[in-house]
């Protein structure tokens, strides 16, 4: 045993020193991050001259520019279109996507009778938040409230016909509310009707797998649009005559059905991850098919695959939009079927209809996509604990 | 052991019902049958549809004269051909979409999905934005934005912007020289045929002997240089037989020359830029996947950070990255169908058309499915080919 | 959730389901209280929903017609907007009753698709029109070689486009739409030298574009574009009724009976008259047909007659001014023409 020589060695830390000028402020960081080397450098010049380039433009057309009032097309014309704008005037026109965003939201639906998309709306945003927050409790009573009680209650009123509301019919419907009825109840739809196929696919019995597989692989095969054709041309015919579906519910078979086929392939990506182990478990413990799947399998082969599921429903939540190929107005549709309104026919209105609609998908989309990472992150942490 | 056999031929526990093998096989009885009823009632009610309709069904009216005219058409085509051939020309004309927007689409993928790690902080951000903006948005409204916005920004044929090589851009599309081949310019292309040939050959040898040497060879430049010089050659040896034929202006548009219709170049523009988007994400992800340690590895080798992308880290990141960009090609082929939205004549476009003049709506929709089916199945046969190649050999 | 989802599912597919099982069109109309119409997607003049969102045009005020004989309503009736490629199945499958879209009478659509004209409400020649201040000096459409053609996919007026070309030896470039939208807005844009369709059509479209002013309707009518409505076949009742609610449109024109005076009209001592309007004594002319025996009154009451319905959609009472021309009555030198009804 030795004993130490205490004047050699340090007993405080040391305190940490500050980094040296040239590590430090906004020269270093632009030092480091944009003028590295020769190449970078370069790099970082074309990049300003692309934002230069763009930025300024994109700014004084969409809001230095842009219109933000008017009646009609005189506001978003110039003169020697027969405008008050002067010649050369370049700006969005959002006087017109203004005048029409009633449409845009509702399509032709009865003016009296928008208090009734516009509650659902609410109630849908009042049950989603909490939902979608972790920390708020009674997530299972929530859970049956906005996929059982709130579709009832939205399909009751939005049709109505009952209870002395007016019916409306769907050709009415139009805009942001079919783009997300459409959506939501594709989601609803798709997903426990993909879990289903996963399953099957993975099933023992032959020929059930084999119908899975066909199913999944033909509708992951071809593109929305022939599914969406099919629908709309092919349908009527397979039913008896005299019997037709409602042009909405056709639509709705189609998109749910096509996304049920990718939902399918996330699911059984799930269900692959999870190890032997579980199912045998399962076995051992004498617990049925269903009960092995629902109760061990599935909640943990759903919680891994969410940001797969979310994928699909932004990718079904845009593949919406091709509904206004087969003559439906989602939102998307009205958009467009409005260009054509002579009171409003200048060329800023095209540019500005078009960049409203895709700032309403990308919202969305956007809004989807960062919520999954969220999710993704803090099952993650609850793995590693 | 006597008791140990004897209880294995006892009939299982349990009743016959509860065999999940007999259960299997009654479920899946059950599962035919209902599907048998459902198939023979919708072919039932068709056919009554059918014939109460007096339509008449069949593949026949392929044979018929299609009466209307195509306006991008890569193989002869008129108003007198078939239908089956214009259902053939928009067959062709998808092929040619899907084909050019994913080069393009890889291209500006990979160069995305490099910028956003670059150490650049300007580049990261620019295609972080990119990416987010267009992965967020309906591919048929990036399709609108470029047909919209390419009509919009150039001008009439008139006033049409000259390019050099006698090209020139306008509102009717982008118009280029077409080389018209004289006599003895096949002599051109056989040159070329044994340039690339020789490249090959040459790459071949040099690898072989830098494997055996550690001698390096510039494959490179001599590649480069058989491919275009032989064909040079070949040119001043025939006498100089290539002229071009220039867009000329007339009355209404420029004629002559080739030229590329706004319709094809927005679809191809915006199914590229479109699925760059995503394929930018799966390079990234491809990328990050390769462990840092092979980047260090390499580096202590003493390789250059431009080889060590190209030798070290692309060729494993290679492995991450092509099954899911397979399905990325599969659905740029399918997102071509939105072609019909701007007016390019490709399959479902072609299809749906004749399907409006003859009114076989069956017919029509399942040539469709049947044609994308058999392109889907195709490009995953060949992508499954080239995985299989890049696919870790251990040894 | 499954079961909710399914639950839902089929709530909403028999909740949306129009079900009828019968051939018989007038009782499966009768039963459910109204004509479902299909319509365009929007060509004024023809049918376009207005700003309230009522479909406005001669094709809307046809189904109204029809409703008014069948119902003694005008209001019974729902529109169906269809494109071009839906618009045959959908009479078909029996989704609407009555297809009155512009469609134009030919002989493979009342053989091979298994549709039955009922007569031509619009007499139409299919035009061209071009932006006369790019293009000056061009009036005539043989000077269009080499032109670029925005034209409507999946119409007569595609293959009318190839056949004129063709049989003039003249070069173009078709610029094809599903949509007329679509053809308007490229058209707009400047994609194609000239806008081909129906002359009405032309000339409700022009009105639309940017500055109306700058583009001129060539002379030349290229087709016969008889345009009229249709419905099913194999069901003579139907058709019956549809058919004469169009004659009674013209009968009424040509006896002068008029929204106006229709109350002053029953009363009149002309036999003719009486006998259309259902004022002779023990008339069974309304009730062999299927419907009431003031039919005719129904009709004028909700829509005027032919004439009037022409004037206020497309004629002088509309923007689109468009001349009687050969869609006057016989005895003005038209084509339109009604069997009598006795």
């Amino acid at each position: 045993m030795q004993e130490h020589d205490l004047s050699f060695v340090r007993v405080e830390m040391a305190l940490a020193q500050s980094a040296p000028p040239s590590e430090r402020g906004p020269g270093a960081w632009i030092r480091k991050n944009l003028i590295a080397s020769a190449g970078d450098t370069i790099l970082t010049i074309i990049g300003i001259v692309l934002v230069a380039m763009i930025l300024p433009q994109l700014i004084s057309w969409a809001f230095i520019n842009a219109q933000w009032t008017g009646t009609d097309r005189t506001f978003c014309a110039t003169v020697a279109q027969g405008g008050v704008q002067p010649d050369g005037w370049s700006g969005a026109c959002w006087a017109f996507v203004n005048a029409k965003f009633g449409q845009f939201m509702f399509g032709r639906y009865p003016i009296d009778e928008r208090w009734r998309p516009i509650l659902v709306a609410i109630l849908f945003v009042a049950l989603l938040v909490p939902l979608l927050i972790p920390k708020v409790p009674r997530k299972g009573l929530n859970a049956i409230l906005f996929f059982g009680a709130l579709p009832i209650f939205a399909f009751i009123l939005l049709v109505g016909g009952v209870f002395g509301l007016p019916h409306v019919e769907t050709s009415l419907w139009g805009g942001l509310l079919v783009t997300l009825s459409l959506s939501f109840v594709g989601i609803a739809v798709s997903l426990p009707l993909g879990i289903v196929l996963a399953l099957g696919r993975r099933s023992r019995m032959p020929i059930v797998k084999m119908l899975c597989v066909i199913f999944i692989e033909t509708v992951r095969g071809i593109p929305l649009i022939t599914v969406l054709f099919m629908a709309s041309v092919m349908l009527p015919l397979f039913l008896p005559a005299g019997v037709s579906f409602d042009k909405f519910l056709r639509a709705l078979i189609g998109v749910s059905l096509f996304a049920a086929a990718y939902m399918a392939e996330v699911v059984r990506g799930g269900l692959q991850a999870i190890p032997k182990g579980q199912y045998e478990g399962a076995d051992s413990l004498g617990l049925g098919y269903w009960q092995k799947m629902g109760l061990i399998v599935l909640p943990q082969a759903l919680k891994l695959v969410i940001p797969g599921i979310v994928n699909t429903f932004i990718g079904m939540f845009k593949d919406t939009s091709l509904v206004s190929i087969i003559s439906m107005f989602d939102l998307l549709g009205v958009v467009k079927q409005n260009f054509s309104d002579a009171n409003w026919a200048t060329p800023q209105t095209a540019r500005s209809g078009l960049v409203f609609a895709a700032f309403v998908f990308w919202l969305f989309c956007f809004g989807m996509s960062r919520y999954s990472m969220f999710t993704e992150r803090r099952l993650d942490t609850s793995y590693k604990r | 052991m006597a008791s140990q056999e004897i209880l294995r031929e006892e009939p299982s526990r349990g009743s016959f019902i509860n065999d999940p093998k007999v259960r299997g096989i009654f479920f899946q009885a059950v599962v035919i049958i209902v599907l048998v009823a459902l198939v023979w009632w919708i072919v039932q009610n068709t056919i009554d549809n059918l014939t109460r309709l007096r339509i008449a069904s069949g593949f026949g009216f392929l044979r018929g004269r299609a009466g209307f005219d195509i306006s991008d058409s890569a193989i002869a085509y008129s108003s007198d051909s078939t239908y089956g051939r214009a259902i053939v020309v928009g067959f062709i004309n998808t092929l040619i979409v899907a084909a050019a927007g994913i080069v393009t689409a890889t291209f500006i993928g990979f160069i995305l999905g490099i910028g956003r790690l670059s150490h650049n902080w300007l580049i990261r951000k620019i295609c972080m934005v990119y990416v987010e903006v267009f992965r967020n948005i309906p591919p048929l409204l990036v399709i609108f934005f470029w047909y919209s916005g390419v009509l919009s920004v150039l001008p009439p044929p008139r006033e049409s912007i000259n390019l050099p090589f006698g090209s020139f851009l306008n509102q009717r599309g982008f118009y280029f020289l077409r080389p018209i081949w004289g006599e003895g310019s096949w002599l051109i292309l056989v040159a070329l045929l044994l340039g690339i040939a020789m490249a090959w050959f040459v790459a071949r040898k040099a690898h072989q002997r830098q494997m055996a040497t550690g001698q390096q060879f510039p494959v490179f430049w001599t590649s480069t240089a058989l491919i275009i010089g032989l064909p040079l050659l070949a040119y001043a040896l025939s006498g100089f037989p290539l002229s071009f034929d220039y867009p000329k202006q007339s009355t209404f548009n420029l004629t002559g020359g080739f030229q590329v219709k706004p319709e094809f170049l927005s679809l191809y523009l915006a199914l590229s830029f479109y699925t760059a988007a995503f394929i930018a994400e799966i390079v990234r992800a491809g990328i990050m996947g390769v462990s840092k340690g092979q980047t260090e590895a390499a580096g202590a080798l003493g390789l250059r950070p431009g080889s060590i992308l190209r030798l070290v880290v692309i060729p494993q990141a290679m492995r991450i990255v092509i099954p899911p960009l397979t399905s990325q090609y599969l659905n740029l082929t399918k997102n071509s169908s939105l072609a019909i939205a701007i007016g390019y004549p490709d399959l479902t476009a072609t299809t749906g058309t004749v399907l409006n003049q003859t009114g076989q709506a069956i017919e029509c929709v399942l040539i469709m499915m049947v044609v994308y089916l058999a392109l889907s199945l195709l490009t995953s046969a060949i992508m499954n080919v080239v995985n299989a190649r890049m696919a870790l050999v251990e040894r | 959730m499954k079961h909710i989802a399914i639950g839902i599912l089929g709530a909403a597919a028999f909740g949306l389901m129009a079900s009828a099982a019968s051939a018989a069109t007038l009782d499966d109309v009768k039963a459910k209280g109204f004509i479902q119409c299909g319509v365009s997607t929007g060509l004024a003049g023809f049918s376009a929903p207005d700003d309230k969102g009522d479909w406005q045009g001669i094709d809307a005020d046809f189904c109204r017609a029809v409703a008014a004989a069948v119902f003694g309503d005008g209001t019974k009736v729902k529109f169906t907007p269809l494109s071009a490629k839906e618009r045959f199945t959908a009479l078909q499958s029996g989704e609407i009753d009555i297809l009155s879209r512009n469609t134009t009478w030919t002989i493979n659509r009342d053989t091979a698709l298994g549709l039955n004209f009922i007569g031509v409400t619009y007499f139409d020649g299919q035009g061209f029109m071009i932006n006369a201040k790019k293009l000056p000096g061009v009036n005539s459409a043989l000077q269009l070689s080499g032109a670029a053609v925005c034209v409507q996919s999946g119409t007569t007026t595609e293959l009318n486009l190839a056949d004129y070309f063709k049989s003039n030896k003249m070069e173009y470039n078709p610029v094809v739409f599903e949509k007329l939208e679509e053809v308007n807005a490229a058209y707009d844009a400047g994609r194609c030298d000239v806008y081909t369709t129906d002359q009405s059509g032309l000339y409700g479209i022009r009105l639309t574009l940017g500055s109306p002013a700058d583009h001129v309707v060539l002379p030349e009518i290229i087709s016969k574009e008889p345009l009229g409505p249709a419905v099913r076949q194999g069901d003579d009742q139907w058709y019956h009724i549809v058919k004469w609610t169009y004659f009674a449109l013209l009968q009424a024109e040509e006896l002068g009976i008029t929204k106006a005076n229709i109350d002053e009209m029953k009363a009149s001592d002309n036999p003719e008259i009486k006998r259309v309007l259902g004022e002779e004594a023990d008339t069974k002319i309304g009730t062999d047909l299927g419907v009431s025996n003031d039919w005719v009154v129904n009709i004028v009451k909700a829509v005027g007659n032919y004439g009037e319905m022409f004037e206020r959609n497309v004629g002088s009472g509309s923007p689109l001014k468009i001349a009687r021309g050969i869609n006057a009555l016989w005895t003005k030198g038209g084509l339109q023409y009604a069997p009598p009804i006795r």
